[in-house]
């Protein structure tokens, strides 16, 4: 008869040896209640080399400190809840592996949007940004009777801008957003851009208007901080570009 | 076939009208003043590379220009205009740099309407200051030229 037991050592048999590797974290920690400042904390700890930033700090939190705190959903960078400064660069803690940080790595959390505590930021400002836009088709022709159809050709037109998760990797790495929380943020024009180019969609012009304000698309600077931060290889500033020239060319 | 759904009606146009703001241009100060960056960028790279090149690297450079070089020079109307575009061009283009560096890093709503005026006050005078001098430089009213 097998018992549990033998499974159990079958499959410890069968799990392949791992070689972990130390990798040190470096944390940017705050906490209202404790300190009115942020604090530097750091932990080393052995990981498998493949895993991801995220579990490292899954792996700090469950077994050196619970009180480290951070965002994150889906872990496996589609939900866009882990954005953060890794390494001076901002990242989906997901979509980063040990390997590629070790033997040392520094987080901090996303800039621009005030730390609520430790890795997490309110994002309502970014949130206002995108709300500003007007995020969702706008189409008053009447429903029709079957899907709103659409050619390939015009469906590509705005493809890549459908691919943003609202992660805010790319508004938080703009110097124009760090200076004013006002600006709409690239985020915000990269989802207005889905709408503007999308076939179906009857309200570009309010969107354009919108972003011809003194807080939308000609605060740009084109830095390209954006399009290196996009996670998902959005070609952020690009489509800032692509709104700014229909705004002047809608005028002409 | 029975239709089960009919089409949906379309909401009142004023009242969505009023909610997308459809009053407001599209464009307008930020537009203009982007797309005028631009472009007297493009006409101050002729004008200033221009300028240096004529005025500064001949043989003598800055130190043959004094009264005499310029009463002749601005016998013609072309560099009349030329050195008023320049000024013109280059205080507008600075005024409106400086201008949207205090907007990106000036938070305070006072302080940041307080040091654009004070911009637009010194760009002003710059300009009409020029102007008058451009318009009106006679150098036979200095006395003899040399």
């Amino acid at each position: 008869m097998v018992t549990a037991a033998d499974v159990l050592d079958a499959s410890d048999q069968a799990r392949p040896t791992i070689d972990t590797i130390p990798l040190t974290v470096r944390v940017r920690r705050f906490n209202p209640e404790v300190s009115e400042d942020s604090w530097w904390d750091e932990w080393t700890v052995r990981c498998d080399p493949l895993e991801r930033l995220v579990e490292v700090l899954h792996q700090i939190k469950w077994h050196h400190d619970g009180t480290l705190s951070f965002r994150r959903s889906c872990a496996h960078g589609v939900c866009g809840s882990d954005a953060m400064l890794i390494n001076g660069r901002n990242q989906l803690a997901c979509k980063v592996l040990a390997q590629d940080v070790a033997p040392r790595v520094t987080i901090e959390p996303i800039r621009g949007l005030s730390v609520l505590k430790d890795l997490i930021v309110d994002m309502e400002p970014f949130m206002d940004g995108y709300r500003s836009i007007l995020p969702y088709l706008i189409n008053d022709s009447g429903e029709p009777e079957k899907e709103r159809r659409q050619s390939p050709e015009d469906r590509h037109r705005y493809d890549d801008t459908t691919k943003c998760i609202l992660c805010a990797a790319c508004t938080t790495s703009c110097p124009v957003f760090w200076g004013d929380e006002g600006y709409v943020g690239p985020a915000a024009i990269v989802n207005a851009h889905r709408f503007i180019f999308d076939s179906r969609d009857e309200a570009g012009r309010e969107r354009m208007k919108i972003l011809s304000e003194k807080t939308g698309v000609f605060r740009c600077r084109t830095t390209f901080n954006c399009t290196d931060a996009c996670p998902r290889g959005i070609e952020v500033t690009k489509a800032i570009q692509e709104v700014k020239r229909a705004i002047l060319f809608e005028r002409f | 076939m029975a239709t089960t759904t009919s089409p949906r009606p379309a909401a009142p146009p004023d009242a969505r009208e009023a909610a997308l703001g459809r009053g407001r241009p599209i464009g307008g100060f930020e537009l203009w003043t982007w797309v005028f960056m631009r472009i007297s960028g493009l006409l101050l790279l002729v004008l200033a590379v221009g300028h240096t090149l004529i005025m500064h690297l001949p043989a003598g450079g800055v130190d043959r220009i004094n009264f005499g070089f310029v009463a002749v020079r601005w016998q013609s109307p072309f560099w009349r205009t030329w050195d008023w575009m320049l000024l013109m061009l280059a205080l507008l283009h600075g005024i409106n740099g400086l201008r949207t560096i205090t907007l990106d890093y000036v938070r305070p709503p006072g302080w940041r309407f307080a040091i654009t005026m004070a911009f637009y006050v010194i760009g002003f005078t710059l300009m009409v200051l020029g102007t008058v001098i451009v318009v009106t430089f006679d150098p036979t009213r200095w006395g003899p030229i040399g």
